[in-house]
């Protein structure tokens, strides 16, 4: 680890950390725009104007914009993001009920989707120009044209309603044995891994193809190495940083998808919560869910970038 | 913009056949898929402006037959969950699918080039501060930030078509600021600054012909995430209201149907697919070689 490696680490992070202060304040500025305040959504039409009043005061909006994102920033910080205005819990307990669910979903996805997606990718990479490249090609290219609930939909019809395999919507709270649990996560997941393996699959492949160009590779064909061993032996070791990248950019999706699935499945983790926050116009919920999500997206991007930055060996040995 | 790696990921499908973009003699005979896709996406126009007219009977019309029919008889594509015609159903939410999506692609791709041609035209502090506040905007993934903005204004079609054209108008900017850039170096447009041609004539007259192409493709890619972002968001519940029904929102209120396998669910969702795929596959055939990240 030399100095200007570090240096290009720290910016990074510090751009990062940057980029979330601003995307806090884009998110707590358009709840400063709204028509009305909290207050008068919270009380209706008819409210009076000293109760109004009294509202207003306890919920700090009499403070300027500047001050009141102060107090909200620093309440998200502190991990205490206020109260949800509709059912008047706390929004950090209500999502830290969520949040295990949300997060052992990720985490089932990441484990299988992570080696089965590089495994296609350097497949068809190896085989390039095959039949088995063109089908997981076209097939990858579809699956990410396509709405998320259609690969939902069709995966729950075909192994919920015909084959009878699998229950259509998951029940987390009352899995008493592995093969519940089993039964309860294979359709999220497998609809999260579709999404999130043609994505990985298309960047992985496209990495090591973008190795195969390099000159030294021409050399190992021309030495007559075989195909698979010029891809293995060569290649790879050079596309390890942008695969790496690749994976970490792939699971920024998940983000993404995870509020289709987790609706569609009636699924109780956090996209779910923050989908009903915006139903209820539950603006404190939406916001720190918003934060959550968007600082999970920032960590997930700038770790791709610092594989890339870390994976080039010219900046290793200036 | 100098990252080492776009913090934007390519959602965008690669072109499939690679091998006819580079022919020029084979760029006068279209590719059979292309020829497909346009004549998909031209059926989908034609049902968006003619279809309410063309229709016989009333969508909103129950009549007797059963809830979730299956496909055939009176009914092409069954019914839905009031035993309302599937077919009429899915014809009339071609506007709001088809024409809410076009309005806010638009306005996305205008918004985005004309910010990115007077970046690259002015320069300086301008292009600096335009492209960090876009930047800012991108580090919001898409959907979260149109749940923001529904959460906070509602569900209106004008703030839809707003919340989509503020989603992609920094892609569109990011792409058409370093097409322009690039022009913008050339002699010819240096030639015209030195003759005295004010930002506006440079931009509109040296620069803007000169990246017609390559953001015409990128206008049919916008298009496509915004119909995903915007089906989703119906399917979600917080896009298209009802009693008006995009594609999304018909699998949405459908979804009553998905234990019988009715095709109400499985229609519409399969009309936005065929309308995605169109367009991808149509941008392959004419020759979207220009093809980036998002």
């Amino acid at each position: 680890m030399n100095l200007l490696l570090a240096r290009l680490i720290a910016q990074r992070v510090g751009t990062a950390l940057l980029s979330l202060l601003a995307v806090s304040v884009i998110v707590f500025a358009i709840t400063v725009l709204l028509p009305g305040d909290a207050a008068q959504q919270q009380l209706g039409q008819e409210a009076t104007p000293e109760t109004l009043a009294a509202l207003r005061l306890e919920m700090g909006l009499t403070q300027s914009g500047p001050e009141r994102y102060g107090h909200w920033l620093l309440g998200m910080l502190k991990g205490a993001p206020g109260q949800s205005l509709v059912s008047g819990q706390g929004v950090a307990e209500m999502i830290g009920e969520r949040l295990p669910n949300s997060l052992l979903l990720a985490l089932i996805t990441a484990a299988i989707s992570v080696p089965l997606a590089l495994g296609l990718g350097i497949a068809s990479a190896v085989w390039r120009g095959s039949w088995f490249d063109r089908g997981v090609t076209v097939g990858a290219v579809a699956v990410v044209s396509v709405p998320e609930f259609l690969v939902a939909t069709l995966a729950v019809l075909i192994f919920a309603v015909k084959l009878k395999w699998l229950p259509a919507l998951s029940y987390v709270n009352d899995i008493e044995s592995v093969a519940q649990l089993l039964k309860a996560y294979a359709l999220p997941v497998l609809c999260l891994c579709c999404v999130i393996v043609a994505q990985m699959m298309r960047m992985t492949r496209a990495a090591v193809i973008d190795q195969l160009r390099a000159p030294y590779i021409e050399m190992v064909l021309l030495k007559g190495a075989k195909r698979s061993r010029m891809v293995l032996a060569h290649a790879l070791p050079n596309a390890v940083g942008p695969i790496a990248n690749a994976v970490a950019l792939s699971l920024s999706y998940l983000l993404g998808g995870v509020i289709i699935v987790e609706t569609i499945f009636n699924y109780p983790g956090v996209a779910k919560l923050m989908i009903e926050g915006v139903t209820q116009r539950d603006m404190p919920l939406v916001q720190a869910c918003a934060m959550l999500f968007c600082a999970a997206y920032l960590m997930l991007v700038t770790a791709a970038d610092i594989f890339g930055i870390l994976s080039n060996p010219r900046l290793r040995h200036p | 913009m100098n990252k080492p790696s776009s913090p934007v990921p390519a959602v965008h499908a690669q072109p499939v056949a690679t091998a006819a973009d580079s022919r020029p003699e084979r760029r006068r005979r279209m590719s059979a898929a292309g020829v497909a896709g346009l004549a998909i996406i031209a059926l989908w126009m034609a049902a968006a402006v003619f279809g309410p007219w063309m229709l016989a009977k009333d969508s909103g019309d129950m009549g007797d037959a059963a809830v979730f029919a299956p496909m055939g008889g009176a009914h092409w594509l069954g019914t839905d969950y009031l035993g309302r015609d599937m077919f009429s159903r899915i014809v009339e939410g071609t506007r709001y699918t088809v024409g809410v999506a076009l309005v806010a692609t638009l306005c996305a791709s205008f918004a985005g080039i004309t910010l990115a041609l007077l970046a690259a035209v002015r320069g300086g502090m301008i292009d600096a501060l335009m492209s960090r506040s876009l930047d800012t905007l991108v580090s919001i993934p898409s959907k979260m930030f149109a749940l923001l903005m529904v959460a906070a204004f509602g569900p209106s079609v004008p703030m839809l078509v707003l919340i989509a054209a503020i989603v992609y108008a920094p892609g569109a900017y990011r792409i058409a600021r370093a097409l322009a850039v690039n022009i913008g170096a050339m002699d010819y447009v240096t030639v015209a600054r030195t003759r005295g041609e004010g930002t506006w004539y440079v931009m509109r007259r040296e620069i803007l012909p000169n990246i017609a192409g390559p953001m015409l493709s990128d206008l049919g890619l916008r298009f496509v995430y915004v119909v995903l972002l915007l089906a989703g968001m119906s399917f979600l519940g917080v896009g298209i209201q009802p009693p008006d029904a995009d594609w999304g929102s018909l699998v949405r209120e459908n979804i009553g149907g998905l234990s019988e396998a009715a095709p109400a669910i499985i229609a519409p969702a399969l009309a936005i697919a065929s309308l995605t795929i169109a367009v991808n596959l149509a941008i392959d055939a004419l020759g979207g070689s220009h093809r980036r990240s998002e």
